[in-house]
Formats: structure tokens, sequence, C-alpha cells
């Protein structure tokens, strides 16, 4: 088999490289030129340097949405995980029509992003409106409080799945041997099970880090960015600036952010990995 | 052995294929385009990327209709709403790029003036009833608007009745003031209220960012007799306010709560009679008369704000919309673009489409319209009034406008000040207009 498989390795690997080189490679590496350009279309581009950079670093809009975005990301990593662990926690205990609540909570997770953020903002405005407070576009607290709870509901359900696939392949032996040492709950936890889910957090909480840094359509179609920019994320920031100005420098400072944006979510991602796969016990 | 080899590069040259299948079609969309070599002889070919979402099944007949008379292929392609510029940037750097696209005004312009012929002396050209309807790029004529749209505050007027009032009691901003205040006065005991929710929604929020803010612009132009600028001064924004407050406190809902209202929401209140006055254009005719208004109910009538001499002056008219012919398409298919262009606004199967599923056009020989807004318009026209031009589309950029709506949201609910409409509405204008130019 793995003979075969060593003979015919370009009919496996070929059409993916082909499509992830035309999907991703090309696009990138132009995407990198064009950050030094200043262009209305990709084919008329004139190079400029490093100009588009020295804006987009002194943009403050894209600091501020820079910061909003970190902190979203932080609060929502926190939240989605330790919520979703808890869930698959409750549902690998053997409880009645566990089936049915794992499918109500990945759920969510199979409606789109746009749909959520204008169900959800309806939903959101009613509930402020009765209260008496300001709606989402108007207060960026609230924005924040809104994307983090849409993003909760979306997500939970998603990374339960992972964690339910992380705990059930713990083998029982070492819980049963755990128990008769006489190990307390919270120490079976701990001690055992945690450790032997590292791996199913590190890909947790590497999916919701970038999904955190990378949210788009949630946030256009929740807050749009309102009130003034304040609830902008980083992603938003850079369509925004792309296409709500005129003039042709405009596109290339959008790619320059572009260009950052993705070092950063690279950056971040590749530390976090570090961080939990040295966690990582072997079973 | 050998066979085996074989079978690999014929399954990875399969596999490959299957992969880039997707890639070819992405330019969908019903299109009517059919064999140009054998159909007698014509050459070239049109592609119009569409702007507007309502009026696409209307292109794609006429569409189909000239290519079955001409045998010349004609797709369009609608871009959906709100996402014209994104479609636009990626769709002309194709291989098979618009022919003909859309800009809106001098602005827009910007942005596009590369990839725009010059449509001077052509026959398009020569068909329009005044070189006010051309859009200019130094001596190029770089865009030909193609329908004129009148935009007002749109009543009820049985409503308008049942309240009291005959449309004819309303010639100013205090009349129009006076006839609100008194149905907000009695709004629980008529069972309506005077406007409807000026929402500021995405899908709503231009009426107010931009067509409303187009008359403080206007009337700055006019005393200065000038049709741009680089600094706004404002002088006109206290009359801003004045429509804007009378908008917000007259209203089916409050103030707070028009964040969250959408264009629909603004439509169905007063298709339901929930209210009198509703801001809106010419464009709105088929869509109130499709929800089972007639047209013995309608009127629009024009935005007073308390400024110059409202006498005289009629409903906000003027074009945001310009088809200009790709610079970059090859010499058969521009010839082709320009061909079916005028053959779009002079044959009667053209000009009819055009003027019932666009509005009016600017064209000698325009088929006439049934829509009754724009008939009321050329009623104010005929009567001596001025139209108040469009002015908007000197704004500085689409940020400006956002600038703008966010602190009108604001101040509606309450958690910003008129002041802060002030300031992104003069400094955001001298800020956005350095920055674009």
């Amino acid at each position: 088999m793995e003979k075969a498989i060593r003979r015919y390795w370009p009919v496996f690997v070929l059409p993916t490289l082909a499509a992830f080189s035309v999907g991703f490679i090309y696009p990138f590496v132009q995407g990198l030129y064009l950050s030094f350009c200043k262009f209305t279309t990709i084919k008329k581009a004139t190079f400029i340097g490093f100009g588009n950079y020295a804006y987009a670093f002194q943009d403050e809009s894209f600091w501020h949405s820079f910061w909003f975005t970190a902190l979203f990301t932080v609060v929502s990593t926190v939240l989605i995980n330790v919520i979703a662990f808890a869930i698959a926690l409750a549902l690998t205990n053997k409880i009645k029509g566990s089936n049915v609540f794992r499918t109500v909570f990945f759920m969510p997770n199979l409606i789109g992003g746009i749909v959520l953020g204008y169900i959800w903002q309806i939903l959101l405005n009613c509930v402020l409106s009765l209260m008496e407070k300001p709606l989402l576009a108007l207060n960026a607290t609230y924005g924040f409080i809104g994307l983090t709870i849409l993003m909760c509901w979306q997500q939970i359900g998603y990374m339960m799945i992972i964690y339910i696939a992380g705990l059930q392949s713990i083998p029982d032996d070492y819980i049963e041997a755990a128990k008769i040492d006489g190990a307390t709950t919270g120490q079976i936890l701990f001690k055992i099970k945690i450790p032997n889910v590292m791996p199913s957090i590190t890909i947790c909480s590497f999916l919701t880090i970038t999904n955190g840094f990378k949210l788009f359509d949630q946030n256009l179609a929740l807050t749009g960015g309102e009130p003034a920019h304040a609830s902008e994320m980083l992603a938003l920031n850079i369509y925004n600036t792309f296409y709500s100005r005129s003039g042709a420098q405009w596109k290339g400072y959008g790619q320059a952010k572009a260009v950052i944006f993705c070092i950063m979510v690279i950056l971040i991602s590749m530390i976090q990995l570090k961080i939990t796969k040295s966690k990582e016990v072997q079973q | 052995m050998k066979r085996k080899n074989v079978l690999a590069l014929g399954l990875i040259a399969m596999m490959t294929a299957a992969t880039f299948a997707g890639c070819g079609s992405s330019a969908s969309g019903d299109s009517a385009t059919g064999d140009s070599a054998s159909t007698d002889g014509a050459s070239g070919k049109v592609y119009y990327l569409n702007f507007k979402p309502e009026a696409d099944e209307a292109w794609q007949e006429i569409a189909k209709q000239y290519t079955e008379e001409t045998g010349v292929p004609v797709t369009v392609i609608t871009a959906a709403s709100g996402t014209y510029e994104e479609t636009l940037s990626s769709e002309i750097v194709k291989d098979e790029a618009p022919t003909l696209f859309q800009v809106n005004g001098p602005v827009g312009l910007a942005n596009w003036k590369d990839y725009c012929y010059d449509l001077k002396g052509s026959s398009l050209y020569n068909e329009l009833t005044s070189d006010s309807f051309a859009l200019y790029d130094g001596d190029a004529v770089a865009g030909i608007a193609y329908v004129i749209e009148s935009y007002g505050i749109i009543t009820n007027t049985k409503l308008l009745e049942e309240a009291g009032y005959t449309i004819d009691d309303i010639q100013g901003f205090d009349d129009l003031k006076k006839v609100a205040e008194d149905i907000t006065a009695r709004s629980s005991e008529l069972g309506f209220s005077a406007f409807t929710s000026a929402g500021m929604d995405g899908s709503s929020d231009w009426r107010f960012k931009t067509h409303l803010a187009n008359l403080p612009i206007y009337f700055e132009y006019q005393e200065k007799g000038i049709d741009s600028t680089d600094a706004i001064e404002g002088t006109y924004l206290d009359n801003y306010k004045q429509i804007w407050d009378l908008y917000i406190n007259n209203a089916t809902c409050k103030p707070a709560d028009l964040a969250g209202k959408t264009g629909d929401d603004a439509e169905n209140e007063f298709a339901e009679r929930k209210a009198v006055f509703y801001q809106n254009g010419s464009w709105e005719y088929a869509n109130l008369t499709g929800k089972g208004m007639t047209d013995d109910e309608l009127a629009m009538i024009p935005i007073y704000v308390g400024a110059g001499d409202e006498k005289n002056q009629g409903l906000c008219t003027g074009t945001e919309n310009f088809w200009c012919v790709n610079s970059e398409a090859s010499d058969e298919d521009i010839q082709a673009t320009i061909d079916f262009l005028t053959w779009m606004v002079t044959s009667d199967a053209g000009t009819k489409m055009l003027a019932e599923q666009i509005g009016v056009i600017p064209f000698k020989n325009a088929a006439d319209t049934t829509n009754l807004f724009v008939l009321n318009d050329r009623a104010y026209t005929e009567a001596g009034k001025t139209p108040v031009s469009w002015n908007f589309t000197t704004m500085p950029s689409e940020e400006w406008k956002n600038g703008v709506g966010s602190a009108l949201t604001a101040y509606a609910a309450g958690t910003g000040s008129w002041d802060d409409v002030v300031s992104a509405f003069v400094d955001g204008w001298a800020t956005e207009y350095a920055a674009a130019n």
C-alpha cells in the first residue's frame, strides 16, 4: 500500500497543489506586490514603494480596529473554548438525549455569518429598545457584546464537537485507574482529561483565534462598524479603506493593511500553536 | 507497468480539469449570448455590467430581443445591490471584461476615468437632448447620463385629506411643519403618523446622508454660484437640522429606534397607510403601486427646508447614473456597444423599456413615461418652478457620507449632538476632499 502511494503521489498531490497555487499562492504574491503600488485595478498598477505601509502604520482607524479586534479575539476565544469544553464534558457523560443536544448545539454553525448578523441585529435591537438603551449602531460597547454573543452562539457547537471527539478518545482505563486510586472529579478533570485533550485544545484555540481576527461578515451585518467606525474590526477596516473612498491611492493603502493583517494573524496563531502544542501529552 | 503510468497520468489530467471546471463560468447570470459568427456577419459583442438590480429582468429581455434582431451577442450581468464597485473592480480586469459599465458622477469617475472611452461625436452622444447630460473628463465625454430621476416627499393625498389638508396647503417649510405637527398631535385619533420612519440602517440611510444632505449643499452652491467645492461652509446646516428634526419627531417610531429601521420598513409603513409623508424618489413608483397604492392617492412634493425661494422650488431632479464604454475593449466591441446603446435610445422597443423600467431618459427619441412622480416633476417645471439640482455627486467620498450618517443617527438617538453633525459635514468634507485629490 505504502509503495503504491509512493509511486502514485502525483495523483494525490498535483490537483490540490495546482488549486492551492492558483487559489492561494499566486493571489498572495500578487497581493504582496500590489501593496507597494498605487492602483485602481490589478492590471494598471504603478509601483510606489513603501508609501502605502507608511500610511497604514500611521492610520489611527487601523490601530483602533486592531485593538478592538484583539480584545474581541481574547474574550471570544476564552468564552467559546471554556463553554464548549464544559458542554462537551456534560454531553460525554451518559445523559439521556445527548445526541439530540449535540445536534442542537451544532446547528447554529450551519447558518451563514451575514444572515446570523442580521437576525441577531434585529433580536438585540429589540431587547435594547425595550430596555430603552441605545441600539447596537449607537454604542460600541453594546456592539462588542453583541458580536461576542453572536460568535459564541455560532461557534460553541463546532468546538464542542471537537472536544467531544477528544474526550472520547481518552482510554477508559485511565479514568478507571484514577478512580480506583481515589482521585476526585476535579483531579480527574485537571490531571487526566485536560492533558489528554490538549490536541483538541490546540485545534480549537487556533480556530477561534483566527476566526476572531478574520471576522468580517458578522461584523458587517451586525454593526457595520457603527458608530463612526468604533466597532469596526480589522477585516472591515480594510474593506472600507478599499471601497468607500474615491481615488486610486486607497486601494494601495487597503492592500498594505491587508498584508500587515495577514502577517499579524500568522504570527499570533503560530505563537499560540507553539504554546499549546508544547503541552500536549503522548497517550 | 506502462499501462499503469498512462492510467495515472489520465487520472491526474482528469482531476486537474475537475479542479478548474468551476472557474470558467464565473461570469454567470442569465445572458443572451449567441454565436456572433453564425448570424449575418455581425462582429463584436456587448457585455453590460448593470447597476440597477430592479431592472435586471428588463435588461435581460431587451438584450435577447436585440440579439435576435441583429445577431450581436449581448450579455447583461447585474451586480448585487450595493456591491457595484467591488464587482466592477474584479470584472474589468478579466479577459472578457464589461464593454459597458457605469459610474456615478464626477467622484465615481475619478476611479474609472482610465477605462472610459471618449464618446464625443458618437451616435449615442448625438442623441442626447443636451450637453449637460454628458459627463466630462477634461474635453473628453467619459459618460452619458441615461436616466433623469426626481426625489422629494412622496405624499399620501388621501390621508392628508383625512387630516384636513391638501397638497396645495404645503407651499414651504413652515406649512409642512404646521401640517406635520398637527398630524402628530392628533395621530392617535387619526390612526396614522406624519412621516414614515427615517431609517438609518444601511438600506435606508442614503435617503438622508446623501439625498437630504443635497439640499444644504445645493443652496450653498446656489448662493456662491459654484458647482463643486473643496471645502463646504455649511451655511444652510440649520435648515438641514430643521427638516431632520421634523422627520424624526413626527414619525411612526421613536427617534432612538431609527438606527435599526430599514428601507423596507419605511416603504411598508407608507404602503400600509401608516404615514402621510415618505421621502424617496421616482424609482419608488413601481414598488408602491406594486404594493397596491393607486395614482389617485399619490403625489410627490418638494423637500422644503426653509431656504431659498420656496414658492418656486421644484423637486430634486438630476442624475448620477452614467454609461461608460470600456476603452480597453476591442474596437469591434466598442462599436458594438455604442451601436447597442444607440439602438436602446432610438428604437421603439429600447426607449419603451427604458422609459418604463428606468425612468425619463434624456434622448431625442425617448418614449413617454407613465411614472406619476416623473409627471409630477414635469408639472412643477411647466408651472415655472426650478428643480433642485443633484449636487451629491460632488460629495467627496462614501466615507464622508458615512460620517454624516453616523452623526445624524447619533443625534436622533440623543447619544450625539448636532455639533457632531456639523463637524462631520464641514470638517469631514475638507478632510475627505484633501484625501481624494
